[in-house]
C-alpha cells in the first residue's frame, strides 16, 4: 500500500519564518515536500478564518509560524497573534477539531535548521494520525458534489 | 398603576428619556419588548419573572437609536452588556438610564457608570450550574465525540441568524458572514458553512460574551451555542485575567496583550 502523503500547509510572516525557509533552501537542508508555504506580511495578519479555510479545502495538517516574541518587523504583531491562537486553540479543541494538526512555532530567520525540523517533525506527526477524514466529509468539494460540478 | 408605570411616565414627562425600552405582552403568554414614547403607552408596561430578555441589543439598533435619549430596563445581564458596550465606546457614559429590576419587584436607578459597576462587583454573575455541567461534560468528551455532537448541533441550523440578532454584542454594520468578496462564510445551510458560521461568531465573542444566554433562547433550533462561548470565559479569565462587561473602561483582551504572556503549545 502506498504511504499517506499529508497535505500541509504553513502560514508564515514574511520577516522570519520565510525568511528562515529560504534559508533553509540556500543551506541545502532537505525537508519534506508535503508543505505548501503562504507568505504572510505579519503573523498579526494570519486570520483564524484563513487557518479554517485550509481545512475546507481539503488540508490534513496547519503550521503556523512567526518571529519570535519581541523580534516582529512591527513590534506587536505576534504577541496579538499569541493572544489569539491561545483563544482560538480553545475554542477548535472544544468544538471538537483535532488541536494536534496545528502546529505553532517561532522560526527566525537564521533557523534554517528549526524550520526543516518543524515540517519534517509536522509531517511525520500527521502521517501517524491520517487523513483529516471529519472535516473532508464536509469540506469544499462536498458542497458541489449534487451537481457534479468541480471546486475550482 | 405600578412602580414602573409611574416611574417612567414622570421620566417621559419630565423629558429625562424620550424613550424607554420595556417589556409589555405578547402573542399567547409571550412577553416581548416594548419601545415607550409618551404616557399612554406607558401603560403597556409589564414586570414579572418572565421577563428575562437582555433587553440592552437594541440599544444600538439604528430604528430605537433615533428615537432619543432612551432609557432601559434592565436585567444584570443588561446591566454587563451596557458595561461592556461603554468600553468598546459604543455607549457614553450618562447616555441611556437604566432601570434595574430588583428580585422583590423594587427598582433600582442608574445614571452613571460608576454606580453600575460599583452594582455589578457585589451580583452574582456567573454561569448558571446546568450549563456548567453540560461544558464539564463536553470537555470530558474525547476530541471526535465532541466533534460529532456538534456536528450534530450545527446540522440542525437553519441560518436564520436569529442568535447574531440577538446578541447586544453582534452590531458590527457589516459582518463576515455578509462579506462576499471573498466569501468567507459559504451561505447555503450545508454542514461546512454552519461549521464556519458558529465558529466565527464564538471567536468574535471570545472574551467579550457577557453570557446573557440570547443566543441560544433565539435559536429556534434550540442550539446550546452560547457553550461555545461561555467555555472560552474562563480559560480568557485565567490566561488574560479579563472578565467581559464589569468595567466600562475595560481593555479587550484580544486588543491587548502581555510580552509574557504563557502558553505551552508554540515550539
Amino acid at each position: 500500500m502506498q504511504e499517506f502523503e499529508p497535505k500541509i500547509v504553513a502560514f508564515v510572516c514574511n520577516w522570519c519564518t520565510y525568511a528562515g525557509a529560504d534559508l533553509t533552501g540556500t543551506s541545502r537542508i532537505k525537508y519534506s515536500a508535503n508543505v505548501k508555504i503562504i507568505r504572510f506580511p505579519c503573523t498579526g495578519r494570519i486570520d483564524f478564518m484563513i487557518l479554517m479555510k485550509a481545512f475546507e479545502n481539503g488540508a490534513d495538517g496547519i503550521i503556523v509560524s512567526g518571529c519570535h516574541p519581541n523580534d516582529c518587523h512591527y513590534s506587536t504583531g505576534n504577541f496579538h497573534a499569541r493572544r489569539r491562537w491561545i483563544v482560538f486553540r480553545n475554542l477548535l479543541n472544544f468544538s471538537g477539531i483535532d488541536t494536534e494538526r496545528i502546529q505553532f512555532s517561532w522560526v527566525s530567520a537564521a533557523e534554517g535548521f528549526k524550520w526543516a525540523d518543524v515540517v519534517n517533525n509536522t509531517v511525520k506527526k500527521i502521517r501517524e494520525i491520517g487523513p483529516y477524514e471529519n472535516y473532508n466529509k464536509i469540506a469544499v468539494s462536498t458542497l458541489f458534489k449534487e451537481e457534479g460540478a468541480t471546486n475550482e | 398603576m405600578s412602580d414602573l408605570i409611574k416611574k417612567v411616565t414622570a421620566l417621559l414627562n419630565d423629558k429625562t428619556i424620550n424613550a424607554f425600552i420595556g417589556y409589555e405582552k405578547g402573542s399567547a403568554d409571550r412577553i416581548r419588548a416594548t419601545f415607550i414614547r409618551n404616557e399612554d403607552q406607558a401603560q403597556k408596561l409589564i414586570l414579572n419573572a418572565s421577563c428575562t430578555q437582555n433587553l440592552a441589543g437594541y440599544l444600538l439598533k439604528h430604528e430605537v437609536k433615533k428615537l432619543g435619549k432612551l432609557g432601559i430596563l434592565a436585567n444584570v445581564a443588561a446591566l454587563r452588556s451596557i458595561m461592556q458596550l461603554a468600553s468598546e465606546f459604543q455607549i457614553k457614559d450618562g447616555e441611556v438610564y437604566v432601570l434595574f429590576a430588583n428580585a422583590d419587584g423594587s427598582l433600582t436607578e442608574f445614571t452613571d457608570f460608576k454606580s453600575i459597576e460599583a452594582f455589578l462587583e457585589t451580583t452574582d454573575t456567573g454561569i448558571k450550574s446546568e450549563e456548567q455541567e453540560m461544558i464539564a461534560k463536553l470537555e470530558a468528551m474525547t476530541v471526535n465525540e465532541r466533534w460529532l455532537f456538534w456536528n450534530k448541533e450545527f446540522e440542525k441550523c437553519i441560518k436564520c441568524y436569529a442568535c447574531r440578532a440577538a446578541c447586544p454584542m453582534c452590531y458590527c454594520h457589516r459582518c463576515t458572514t455578509d462579506v462576499n468578496q471573498p466569501q468567507w462564510i459559504p451561505v447555503a445551510s450545508h454542514e461546512l458553512g454552519n461549521l464556519d458560521y458558529h465558529l466565527m461568531r464564538a471567536m468574535h465573542l471570545a472574551g467579550r460574551c457577557v453570557n446573557c444566554g440570547e443566543c441560544a433562547t433565539a435559536c429556534p433550533m434550540d442550539i446550546p451555542l452560547n457553550l461555545l462561548t461561555y467555555q472560552l470565559i474562563s480559560p480568557i479569565k485565567a490566561t488574560f485575567g479579563a472578565t467581559a462587561g464589569m468595567k466600562a473602561d475595560a481593555v479587550y483582551a484580544l486588543s491587548t496583550y502581555k510580552p509574557d504572556d504563557k502558553e505551552n503549545f508554540i515550539i
